[in-house]
């Protein structure tokens, strides 16, 4: 090989890993200005030009930004809410992937073809006649609608479920069966030990969508004391006027670090949901 | 032909049923029942109070006569038409990066995903603050870097709309992680071949990583679109819809006429014409595919 070619690749590689690093700073800066902002003093964050790491760094703006709104009572609000919606969708999605993946059945493809498209159903259609639905039954302003609907299974996770049991061979179940298993016995003695990974990968994304759910909240809830994070929130803003940026970063770090918490401890199944599904989480 | 199935095969299809249940009855209650009740809706006057009238296509001749319908529609096509493609562009760029056997994969893959972990709320709060016209961190660096006196960004009519696209380029991370994950896939052999037939990285990219990558970008295409019309959170949280409507997303619109204003009929025309406008759109994108997408199945013609 020609040392004039040699050159050429170390050249690409370097451009390679600059433009790799430029945006990674561009994509950092917006957090590292959240952080910043979040420790200044209130004096501080009307500076212009803007200091980039605060004279003084003031952790206090946590305490005051979480003192000022019930931020407990939200943080319970929001987790209980999460937590049940997680439960359901593990459940739910699982027996029906099951259904799909090891059980043979007549209309099983045009059934599967009707869950894939409902993936397709912009939300904002089934929104209002289901608002009604929840009305009708004296749930709204409770957690109800924001929890009930995730125990009929979400599309994305049977699909991603079921694609993990078609991987399972075949014969696990008849030897199974052989000795008697009933299908239920199946399901949770031999499938749900062996698709782990995948059960943690569906906990959580829908931990993160309902964690992080605005329209939702937005819609069902109207009592101060049943507010969740995010609505809580968005209504900062206003109680606080446009002033104290440095409470509402301060604020908003708090909601986001459990996302990140388990982002970073469970980052596998992050990549691995997103793969199969191709959802952005 | 034997007609009648087995008594196992029989208890396998209850159970099959029995199984996916679940699913049969949250598709009854949540999808197709709303669907149905939402065309009803669509052509009635409904405050929720009170029971609904029906009023034919009054629904439906009002939204074309509403400027502000217009005004939902021309914005939220002009955020898709350039976040959509643009945000594929920049993360496929950044994907080919990253497949160039880099050492810190792990790193930078993590780095560019972690804007993805803090949506919703949190991270249009985030940007109103970089947006600030005085003292937000993106017109001190257009000052600083270029000399350039930033615009009013979410305050200006006429660059609210660029605002969001620019937000919405910092959540590309989940994008990138699929290009990245398809581009492994590609079969190292192809570009070995290429090699020896003499093509130059560019004629590789063309011929080898575009058509391979291409049911990918189809996927991310459709789902990108579908997203992209259906922008709430930050419509919401940053700018109502302001200023002066100029950032009027179609389901805040949605949102406004249904939860503000108790138009549900209306809300429900509204909300049937997004539901139109995607299907089509998904339609032309799956019928123009067979141009530009790709199949190892169909190489052999």
């Amino acid at each position: 090989m020609s040392v004039s070619r040699r050159k050429n690749e170390i050249l690409i590689k370097v451009i390679v890993y600059v433009l790799l690093v430029i945006s990674s700073i561009i994509i950092l800066i917006p957090i590292f200005w959240m952080l910043s902002t979040a420790l200044k003093e209130d004096s501080e964050v009307y500076l212009f030009p803007p200091e980039w790491i605060p004279k003084r760094i003031y952790p206090n703006n946590f305490i005051r930004a979480l003192t000022f709104l019930p931020f407990g009572r939200y943080f319970i609000n929001t987790s209980v809410i999460t937590f049940l919606s997680v439960i359901g969708q593990l459940i739910s999605s699982s027996l029906v992937a099951f259904g799909f993946a090891r059980l043979k059945a007549r209309g099983k493809d045009l059934l599967f073809m009707l869950v894939l498209s409902t993936m397709m159903i912009p939300s904002q259609i089934t929104m209002i006649p289901i608002f009604v639905l929840f009305k009708l039954l004296n749930w709204v302003d409770s957690f109800k609608p924001l929890i009930i609907p995730n125990f009929f299974g979400g599309a994305f996770f049977i699909f991603l479920l079921r694609q993990f049991y078609m991987t399972i061979p075949i014969e696990l179940d008849d030897a199974a069966k052989i000795d008697g298993c009933s299908y239920f016995g199946i399901y949770t003695r031999i499938i749900l030990p062996l698709t782990k990974p995948a059960l943690a990968t569906v906990a959580i994304f829908t931990f993160m969508w309902n964690w992080n759910d605005f329209m939702g909240p937005l819609i069902y809830l109207n009592s101060r004391e049943k507010l969740t994070l995010s609505l809580a929130l968005s209504r900062f803003t206003g109680m606080y006027g446009m002033t104290a940026w440095n409470l509402l970063m301060a604020a908003s770090i708090v909601v986001a670090l459990p996302c990140f918490i388990l982002f970073f401890f469970a980052q596998k199944y992050f990549i691995q949901g997103i793969v199969i599904t191709g959802l952005k989480g | 032909m034997k007609t009648s199935m087995s008594s196992i095969a029989k208890r396998e299809e209850r159970y099959f049923y029995i199984f996916i249940s679940p699913w049969i009855i949250g598709f009854l209650i949540f999808i197709a029942g709303p669907i149905i009740a939402s065309l009803y809706f669509s052509f009635c006057n409904y405050d929720v109070v009170t029971p609904p009238v029906w009023i034919g296509f009054q629904n439906y001749k009002k939204l074309f006569f509403d400027p502000l319908f217009w005004q939902a529609l021309k914005v939220t096509s002009y955020y898709s038409l350039l976040s959509v493609p643009l945000g594929i562009i920049l993360s496929l760029v950044i994907a080919i990066l990253l497949n160039q056997k880099i050492r810190g994969l792990v790193w930078f893959r993590t780095i560019y995903y972690i804007p993805s972990v803090i949506s919703g709320v949190a991270v249009s709060l985030l940007w109103m603050w970089i947006f600030n016209p005085e003292f937000g961190i993106l017109n001190f660096l257009l000052w600083k870097l270029f000399r350039i006196h930033g615009p009013a960004w979410l305050m200006s009519e006429e660059w609210v709309i660029p605002a969001l696209i620019i937000m919405s380029f910092w959540g590309i991370g989940g994008d990138i992680v699929i290009y990245l994950a398809g581009l492994q896939g590609i079969p190292t052999e192809l570009y070995e071949a290429a090699e020896i037939d003499g093509a130059n990285s560019w004629k590789k990219f063309l011929n080898i990583t575009i058509p391979m990558m291409s049911p990918i970008l189809l996927f991310t295409l459709v789902m990108g679109i579908i997203g992209s019309f259906q922008v709430f959170t930050q419509a919401y949280v940053m700018t109502r819809g302001g200023p002066h409507y100029a950032s009027l997303f179609y389901v805040l619109y949605i949102y406004q006429n249904a939860f503000q204003f108790f138009n549900m009929g209306y809300a429900s025309a509204l909300s049937w014409i997004l539901f139109i406008i995607i299907l089509l759109l998904t339609l032309l994108i799956f019928k123009s595919s067979p141009l530009w997408v790709y199949y190892e199945s169909t190489r052999e013609r």
